[in-house]
């Protein structure tokens, strides 16, 4: 066991560090976000020279072949800066189902552009109806003259708008919340048919709802065995989470670091406000949670691979039980030991809490994951 | 990074299981799995048989008994420990006063006290607590006064553990009451138990066990050969004591195999509405609940003891062993409470000295019992307050 970073993650995190420490202060990041796309073309095209976007991909597929630990440390860093880039919906969610599910030519077709910062994916999973159930798909796609059509709607698609293309769960035989029957579709964002609504979100990232009417694919749209989407989904969905959980311990940190500088400037009754024990132990407990998520966001790492997706599942509902429990946590009590300063959108704390807070609600927050994994039984092996 | 056990590692922990099995007595098994405390004969018995492996005390150095091992292979062994589950060695010895007498004794103490304390030959016992001095120790009051070659000691020790088991006692007493610092005149003495003046009383806990005891010095003689490190500077060794087995106290092998025999007994256990507690949706949910914490905290114990070379080195303590004694102590205290909430009203029947807990299986008279017992662990060792307040100092600057 070895929890040292290698020579080249090292150089990897110094580099990027530095890169996202030049470029993403607090005010250039308000800048880019009130400005559409809503994030930074030139720095996308930075993290592309510096190799980012081709972390989680193989080196056949002109990747950087960094494994989930390469995406972690990625992950960690942008979430230290609150980066607003596409790399979730992109690289870890748009170009997981592509590792997992596209032929060798799909791959060839789209990873070189994925990799070089040209090509931007969507993820498109949930509908009105289906929570965080990913199963719960009613989107349909029907086989038409050798292509598919595909009708319904999908919802809070994550950097949706800004997509070149859309990959799309829809039912190609079964039921509303069968498991199987399940596909998925890889859809031209300008394909006739597809309306798009983009929005900010509550934590200051850009998403969209979607509709398809009608919208027509070839048969080469279709990514892995038809009916056999959800596995893939689930998979790729894990990946996220692992994703997110190394996001939250950057984002954590940084909540951290800045509430204990505030605690040491900030003076009432004539002295800083951290020398206040009340407050000394609500920062000991901000830390302990956060160093318990950093060694889930290491847990998921070390699991995500994981070849038996059961046990897979349960582990990463487990990290995502404690990741969600310390944002909140992390979240409120940075704002809460900041006082009314930490409510303003001047300020950085609360854009961190609302990242936080979002982190948490995304692919199932807190409760739905520890309903999910004591419905199956538990970890099991922690015992 | 690489964050997988290694085959050798791997191949340790079979090695250990295999021991464990081949060596661990039956009734010692069968006594800890029921959940309860280990005998004094049983845990003598199993140091021996571990000492006889070189397995007692891995972490000593190895002219002294210890082994070569990396932070892992350590951490592989008294998981598994836990997890059989076996008695662990006793801490006084192995843990405390062993690491203090290698650190700052003599020679002839070494040579005198190391040996025996790796087999168990003396039951050591810890004289830190007075009546006056919990979590602000260094206000101790018990004096030593130096008299020719001796020491002569008065005053009042509390909460030591059994220390109605102890051959020696390693305590801390006030040599230079003169020194305004409080920490200064302080030394650090070791006690034969047989001497004259000693008077242990028992002090019964809540959960009617008897485990503490008050100790009282009257005129006792110390020769001045068992002082150890320099005379007044006994705060160093105290210090260093306390500051020592950060990782132990996270105790997650034993926590899983509380976890583990609880799923066991929630299959046959009445829950609410005929079926099975292990069904039972509350139940099933605050077990998962736990068992997440313990996962993480699993993690965090290992990313400590990767560290800890490093950490020895730069003389930089990783914040995330802080997190060992609070999460540690406060998971198993939810274990506990688990627990109280699976045995139900039965484990109500028990709690009393003249119950028939013959009715009972072994876990449920035991529930409420330990669940009382347990919450020494966030008090003792430095309670989990003073835990946070050494974080917001070391780590955070506050
Ligand atoms: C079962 C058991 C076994 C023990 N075994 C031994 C033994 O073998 N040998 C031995 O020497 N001692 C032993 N102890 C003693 C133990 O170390 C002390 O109980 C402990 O140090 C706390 O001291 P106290 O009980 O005097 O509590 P106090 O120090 O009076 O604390 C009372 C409360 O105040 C809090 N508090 C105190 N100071 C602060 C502060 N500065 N900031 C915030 N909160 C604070 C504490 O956290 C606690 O909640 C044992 C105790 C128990 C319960």
């Amino acid at each position: 066991m070895d929890f040292d970073l290698s020579e080249e993650q090292q150089l990897l995190q110094d580099g990027a560090r530095r890169l996202l420490a030049d470029r993403y202060d607090f005010e250039s990041r308000r800048r880019i976000m009130a400005a559409p796309p809503g994030y930074s073309p030139a720095l996308w095209a930075a993290y592309a020279e510096m190799g980012l976007l081709g972390m989680p991909f193989a080196a056949a597929d002109g990747g950087f072949d960094g494994g989930p630990e390469g995406v972690m440390i990625v992950s960690e860093l942008l979430g230290e800066v609150l980066a607003l880039e596409p790399w979730l919906a992109t690289v870890v969610l748009g170009g997981g189902v592509l590792r997992h599910a596209a032929t060798r030519e799909q791959r060839a077709a789209l990873l070189p552009g994925v990799i070089a910062g040209t090509t931007l994916l969507a993820f498109a999973h949930t509908e009105a109806q289906s929570r965080y159930d990913l199963a719960d798909c009613a989107t349909a796609a029907t086989m038409q003259g050798g292509g598919w059509v595909l009708d319904g709607a999908k919802m809070v698609v994550l950097h949706g708008e800004t997509a070149d293309h859309l990959i799309v769960t829809a039912r190609t035989s079964g039921s509303r919340r069968d498991s199987a029957g399940i596909s998925l579709f890889l859809v031209p964002a300008g394909a006739d048919g597809l309306v798009r609504r983009g929005y900010t979100t509550a934590d200051g990232m850009r998403a969209a709802d979607i509709t398809l009417s009608h919208v027509k694919v070839g048969a080469d749209a279709l990514l892995g065995s038809p009916g056999a989407g959800l596995e893939v989904a689930e998979r790729v969905v894990d990946e996220a989470i692992a994703a997110l959980a190394a996001e939250a311990v950057g984002a954590m940190q940084a909540s951290l670091r800045l509430t204990l500088e505030y605690l040491k400037t900030r003076k009432q009754f004539g002295r800083a406000i951290g020398s206040f024990q009340a407050l000394q132990h609500r920062a000991a407990d901000m830390m302990v949670a956060i160093e318990q998520a950093r060694s889930m966001a290491m847990l998921a790492a070390m699991q995500v691979a994981e070849t038996d997706a059961d046990l897979r599942r349960r582990r990463m509902r487990a990290v995502k039980i404690e990741i969600g429990r310390a944002a909140r946590l992390v979240g409120q009590q940075s704002i809460q030991l900041h006082g009314g300063i930490g409510m303003t959108m001047e300020y950085a704390i609360g854009h961190y809490f609302k990242r936080l807070t979002a982190i948490d609600t995304l692919f199932g927050d807190a409760d739905h994951h520890l309903h999910m994994l004591a419905e199956a039984g538990g970890l099991a092996d922690a015992a | 990074m690489d964050l997988r056990f290694t085959e050798e590692e791997q191949a340790f922990r079979r090695e250990v299981r295999a021991f464990i099995d081949a060596e661990l007595p039956r009734a010692t098994r069968e006594r800890l799995a029921a959940g309860l405390g280990p005998t004094k004969a049983m845990t003598v018995d199993w140091q021996r048989r571990l000492n006889a492996r070189g397995w007692a005390v891995p972490h000593w150095p190895v002219a002294w008994g210890g082994q070569p091992w990396s932070a892992i292979k350590r951490y592989i062994l008294s998981e598994e420990m836990q997890a059989a589950p076996a008695p662990a060695p006793l801490g006084f010895n192995v843990a405390m006063c062993g690491p203090v007498v290698i650190a700052f004794g003599t020679e002839a103490q070494k040579k005198r006290f190391l040996p025996r304390m790796a087999n168990l030959d003396d039951w050591w016992c810890q004289g830190f607590s007075e009546p006056g001095a919990g979590s602000d120790l260094a206000s101790l009051k018990t004096r030593a006064v130096r008299q020719g070659d001796h020491y002569v000691v008065n005053g009042q020790k509390t909460w030591t553990t059994s220390a109605q088991h102890a051959d020696w006692m390693f305590l801390l007493a006030r040599t230079d009451p003169d020194n305004p610092k409080a920490q200064e005149g302080i030394s650090f003495l070791l006690l034969d138990m047989k001497t004259p003046g000693i008077t242990v009383r028992p002090i019964v806990t809540i959960d009617g066990g008897r485990e503490v005891n008050e100790v009282f010095f009257d005129d006792v003689r110390v020769p001045a050969e068992h002082l150890v490190g320099t005379e007044h500077r006994g705060w160093d060794c105290a210090k260093f004591l306390l500051s020592n087995e950060r990782t132990g106290q996270a105790r997650v092998g034993a926590s899983k195999e509380r976890l583990r025999r609880l799923r066991e007994v929630a299959r046959t256990t009445p829950g609410d509405g005929g079926v099975p507690l292990a069904d039972n949706p509350r139940f099933r949910t605050r077990f998962a609940e736990i068992e997440v914490q313990l996962k993480a905290l699993e993690m965090t114990t290992l990313r400590v003891l990767a560290d800890e070379n490093r950490a020895l080195k730069e003389r930089k303590p990783n914040p995330a062993s802080s997190v060992l004694k609070i999460r540690g102590t406060e998971i198993q205290q939810a274990i506990s409470e688990l627990y109280v909430m699976a045995a139900g009203p039965y484990g109500l029947a028990a709690a009393a000295a003249d119950a028939d807990t013959d009715a009972l299986p072994d876990w449920m008279a035991l529930a409420q019992g330990t669940y009382f017992n347990w919450r020494k662990q966030s008090i003792y060792g430095g309670s989990n307050e003073i835990q946070k307040n050494i974080m917001a100092k070391a780590f955070m600057g506050l």
